[in-house]
Formats: C-alpha cells, structure tokens, sequence
C-alpha cells in the first residue's frame, strides 16, 4: 500500500515536472524575444521604412501590409465562414452530408500553409491573373482560416440553449428573424473568439503568402489590390536568412520579431478574454 | 411586405446553404489545381526544356539512359566503348563549348549561322554527342530519345539537382528521408511530453495550477512558426554547434527540436479533451475497488480514451509534417541522405518554399515542386483521415 502510494507520488511528480517545463519552454521562446527586441523598440522603428539594406530604419511598410493582409482576408473569410457556421448548426440534418462537410472543414484546416502558398499562387497568381497581389494573398489567407471561423461559430451557437430558440419562434419570429435577432447576438462573443484567433494566425502566417503577395523589400504604401505588400512574418523570414549582412541586421530582426510577437499575443490574449466572459455570460 | 421578407429569407437561406459547401470546394479546388500542375511532371522528360540530345548519324548507339547520359556529361564515361559503340573517345558538346570551338564572327548576328556550323562540325567528328536547343542542332544528326519522368524514379532516386543541365535530377528520396529523420526526432520528446502534460493537465493537477499553465500551452500555439524559426535560428543553432563542435548548426537535430515544440500545444490539447471525457462513473467504480489515482489512470482513464490520445498525435505528426518555415530556417537544408541528427537536412516544405521562387512558372522544374507538395497535400490529407476515424470511434463508444 505504501509501495503504491509512493510510486503516485513518483509519478505525479515526474508529471508535474514535465507539463512545468512544456510551459517553460512558451514563456522562454517569448521572454527572449522581450528581452532581446524591447530595446530596438522607438516610434522611429514603427514609423519609418527599411534603410540601409534592411539593418537599420524602421517596418512601417511590414505594418501596414499586415494590417491590410488582416482586413482583407477577414473580408473575404468572416462572412463566408459565420455563414457556414450557422449553417452546421443551425441548418445542416445529422446525415451524411453534414459529416461529409465536418470531415472536408478538419481537413482544409490540416493542409500545411505551404501547400495554401502553391495553391494561391496555381490559382490565383497564375490561374485567375490576379499576380501576386494583395487579393491573391487575401484570398488564399481567407480560405485559410475559413476552417477556424467555421468550427468557432459553430461551437459558440452550439452553446446557446434550445429554449432560447423556441421562445422566439412562440413570439411568431422567422427560422432566420430567430437566428439574427436572438441566437447570434446571444453567441456573438463566442465568434469573435474565433475571428480574433484567426487574425493572430493571419499576422503570424508566412509560408502561404511567400508566393502570393509578399514583396521582399517596398517601402511604400500600396495603391490597389493589384499591388504587392511586405508583410512582418516574411519580413522576419527574409531578414534573418538572406539580408546583406545578416549580423549587422540583428538588433532589426530582434525588433521585427518583437512587434510580430506582439500583435499575436495582444489577438491571442484577447481571444481569450473574449472567452472567458462568453463562458461566464452562458453559465 | 410579408412577401418581401420571406424572399430575402430564402436568399439568405440560399447563401448560408452556398457557404455551408465553402470549404468542400475549396478543398477540391487544392486538390485540383496542385495535382494538374503536379502531374505535368511526369509527362515530361527530365532534359532542359526545349534541349536534345544528339549523336552522329554513323555511331553505332541507339539509345542512352538517363543515367548514361547523366554519365557522360560529367565525364564519367569517356568512352564510346562502355556503352557498345565504338572504341573511341566521346566528346561532348554543350552550349558551353560554342565558344571554344566557332569563332564569334562565324556565327553571324543572333547566332543564325550556328545551326548550320554545328551540323558541319558534328558531321566531321564521329565521336561527338550534344547537348544543345533543339533549333541548333540539324536534322542529319542521330536523336537520342530521352524516357519521361517515372514516378518509381521520381520517388526513390537519391539525387535532387533540378537545374543540372543537360539532365535534371528529381529523385525525392533524401527528401523524403530528411523529413523523415527531422519529424521523428521531433515526436520521439513531442509525444511522451505531450501526453503527460495532457494526463497531468486533465487528471491531475488542481484548478488552480491548471489555469496558470494552460495558457502558456494556448500561447505556445499561437506563436507563430517564423517565430519559432527565428528563435531557432538565434539560439538553438548556435547552442547545438557549440556543444557538438560542428562547422555549422543548422541540422536535424535543430530542426527535430523546433518541430517538437510546434507539435506540443496540438497533442496537448487534443489529447487532454479526450482525457477529460473518460466518464466519472468509471472512475470512481475504480476508486471504489481501492485503486490508488495513478492505478485509475493507467488502468481505466488512459484505455478509455486511447483513441482521443492518438488522434491527438496523429494530428502532431501532420503539424510536424507540413511546418515550413520553422525547419526551413534551422535545418540548413542539404538535398542529402542523412546519416545522423548532426547532418544538414532538407524537408519536403523547405524544398518548396526555398525553391519555387526560383522556379520559372510552368517548367519542369516548378511542374517537380507541384509534385512535391501534392505528396505533401496526400500525406497530411491521410493523416487527418485517420485520425477523424479513429476519433469518431471513440465518439460512439
């Protein structure tokens, strides 16, 4: 009996130890980034464009082109994909269909972003004559992130009770009336869970925009859709792998990773808060 | 006006059902756009587009395989000899050589007379094979034809030279093992970590730690994988060439431990719902017949929800799999086979990634990286197929 309970207390030990050292590692990864890049930070390294090769000046081009990667592919992805949300829940019999659906929805969100990059750029780039463009690289990051606006919606309507339902259809309302008036507004945090969590995947995501829209180095504001964009994951990519003088460029890089880390942990801790208050509200 | 509001009901009816089959079509679309690039590979022999190669009319040869050919260029065969001809010298002739061997102002303006030249030239030295663009080579010259790309070479041939000319490589096979070798050093810590940090998240660890923790895991997925790249870069290579000696850093084993980290938050939270749904009946039946807590796991909770646990790692290997930038950035990327977790490697996504923009649109070249990412595309596509079966499993159980 002892043995046994000594044995528990081994393991769970050993347990504890290494779930401690899994979150070690997160707070690692971002403490280093902190440290290193909180230096580099000034108004002038957000405002002004690349100078020198790309070791000195600052990333406002990259911050602009990923704010509009952001804007643009929630345009294309929001609508689309609270729509087919509703539609899984709210629409959608259990039958085969809706399982056929589920299963292709898990499986766009399994495809690796690289494959999203070639995609876009057979279809859009090539295929449609789009170029590498803002509306190439907003369209494949839509699709992208279509699967994560979908199961959020879907899972946040999922929480809103039948009864609410069925009170407003005793009151005479519409199956859609019921759904714009009482179920989204009702499961509207829960969305916007989804939607931030998407923007942080969107900011953060290279690999598909490497042949869609990305510009290695273009320091001015875009004019149309049709234009090329520097955006800040790639601008990481470029500046830590093929710059000049990839030393000198360092404290740059330290400062570009910071800002990028930033905006994903301000998206992601939000999402979170959003989160927190929707399971409050529901309970 | 009753009327109106149920027609823009059914319109919006109408586009919800549309958007309700958006990633259906999307992944169709994938599915169609990189396969039909891809596939144009194999329709296609492995020679520089628009290049033949050609013999003397009077040579004996008929045909040359492509490793010949490959052979012959490099000058590892110097003679006619090795492969049934003549006992005679090969000379060789690639575009290289026009300078050497015709004088400038011979050629007339934009190279008009070279055709010409060539055919005389080449007609005068029986030993010759070239390895030129179809519009200079005369038609009194032998053709060598050349076999289309096989899938069999395109997928076990060791070789990745996509721009060696006169004949390319596109043997896939240190790519394949490269990703290999970096996805299973990286589950080989991901998964035993990543299931013990789940057993410990769901079953173990009280409220309150567990709501310190499980935010750090949540961020951990959300950093993104250039991110982990960078911090690879700047850390983990430099920590691995000083501890390994090595002349540089970028390696498997980099590679291995930043794959391993991506991979973590995916197994961890997956594996830890389906932890979390082992009824509490069965639990405490277990408790009841005097089963200490650690029994209980193993015994009951962690059977009962096996296949949750290994959904969960089938999706870390898809993760692992298909993460571009992270290894593209730390592997040091090296077409070769490797031999230990301290060599250079090169992943199927880094090959993409690295090579594409290099790559004229629509050539053999780009047609070989469409290839490689619709294997990609089949792979990640399989696994999470079964992962969806197996997790649907346990769903009716």
């Amino acid at each position: 009996m002892l043995d046994k309970k000594r044995t528990q207390t081994f393991i769970f030990g050993l347990f504890a130890l290494v779930t401690i050292l899994v979150s070690v590692i997160s707070i690692a990864v971002v403490f280093y980034v902190l440290i290193n890049g909180i230096g580099i930070l000034s108004w002038q390294f957000l405002t002004d464009i690349p100078r020198d090769g790309m070791q000195a000046g600052g990333i406002f081009p990259a911050i602009v082109g990923t704010l509009i990667l952001i804007l643009g592919s929630g345009l294309v992805a929001f609508p689309v994909g609270i729509l087919a949300g509703i539609f899984m829940n709210e629409y959608a019999q259990e039958n085969a269909f809706k399982r056929f659906v589920r299963l292709m929805t898990n499986n766009l969100a399994g495809v690796p972003s690289i494959v999203f990059g070639l995609f876009g750029m057979a279809f859009f780039v090539n295929g449609l004559g789009f170029g590498v463009s803002i509306l190439s690289g907003c369209l494949t990051l839509g699709i992208l992130i279509l699967p994560i606006v979908i199961r959020t919606t879907e899972e946040s309507l999922k929480f809103i009770g039948q009864d609410y339902r069925l009170a407003s259809y005793a009151l005479g309302a519409s199956k859609w009336q019921t759904i714009w008036k009482v179920i989204l507004p009702a499961a509207l945090p829960g969305i916007v869970t989804g939607l931030v969590l998407s923007i942080g995947r969107i900011a953060g995501e290279t690999a598909a925009i490497l042949f869609t829209v990305a510009a290695y180095f273009l320091p001015r504001n875009p004019s149309s859709v049709y234009d090329e964009v520097m955006a800040l994951p790639y601008h990481l990519y470029v500046i830590t792998t093929s710059g000049t003088d990839i030393a000198a460029a360092r404290p740059y890089a330290d400062g570009t990773a910071l800002v990028l880390l930033l905006i994903v942990l301000i998206l992601n801790i939000s999402a979170n808060i959003f989160k927190k208050r929707f399971s409050v509200t529901q309970k | 006006m009753a009327k109106k509001i149920r027609i823009k009901e059914r319109i919006i009816e109408g586009l919800i059902y549309i958007s309700g089959t958006s990633t259906t079509i999307a992944v169709l679309l994938i599915v169609f756009f990189i396969f039909k690039e891809g596939s144009g590979l194999f329709f296609m022999p492995p020679l520089e587009e628009g290049y033949v190669i050609a013999i003397h009319p009077q040579n004996p040869v008929k045909e040359l395989s492509e490793k010949e050919i490959k052979s012959i260029f490099n000058k590892d065969i110097v003679n006619w000899k090795d492969l049934n001809g003549k006992p005679e010298k090969i000379l060789t002739f690639v575009p290289d050589d026009i300078e050497l061997v015709f004088k400038p102002e011979d050629l007339g303006t934009d190279f008009v007379l070279l055709k010409d030249k060539m055919e005389t030239y080449a007609l005068s030295n029986p030993n010759i094979i070239l390895a030129m663009p179809e519009r200079y080579v005369g038609n009194a010259l032998k053709r060598i034809p050349i076999d289309k790309i096989g899938l069999g070479s395109f997928l076990f041939d060791k070789d990745w030279f996509p721009t060696s000319i006169p004949l390319h490589s596109f043997g896939i096979w240190a790519i394949i093992l490269g990703t290999l070798w970096v996805c299973v050093g990286a589950l080989l810590f991901a998964i035993p970590a990543g299931i013990i940090a789940a057993i410990y998240m769901a079953e173990i660890a009280n409220p309150r730690f567990r709501n310190i923790i499980s935010p750090f895991i949540e961020l951990l997925a959300g950093i993104p994988s250039v991110i982990y790249g960078f911090f690879g870069l700047v850390v983990i290579v430099p920590m691995i060439q000083r501890t390994f000696q090595l002349p540089a850093g970028e390696t498997a084993l980099a590679g291995s431990i930043l794959l391993g980290i991506i991979a973590l938050p995916t197994i961890i939270t997956i594996a830890e719902d389906a932890i979390r749904a082992t009824p509490r009946e069965l639990k405490e039946a277990s408790f009841a017949l005097g089963a200490t807590h650690w029994q209980t796991i193993y015994k009951v909770v962690v059977p009962y929800s096996i296949s949750g646990i290994v959904s969960a790692c089938i999706l870390g290997v898809g993760r692992t799999v298909g993460e571009t930038m992270a290894v593209l950035m730390v592997t040091g990327n090296a077409a070769q086979i490797p031999n230990s977790f301290l060599s250079s490697v090169r992943t199927i996504t880094a090959t993409v990634a690295a090579e594409l923009g290099e790559a004229p649109q629509g050539g053999i070249h780009y047609k070989a990286l469409f290839m490689l990412a619709s294997i990609l595309f089949i792979i990640t596509f399989l696994l999470n197929l079964v992962a969806d079966r197996i997790a649907s499993r346990s769903a009716r159980k």
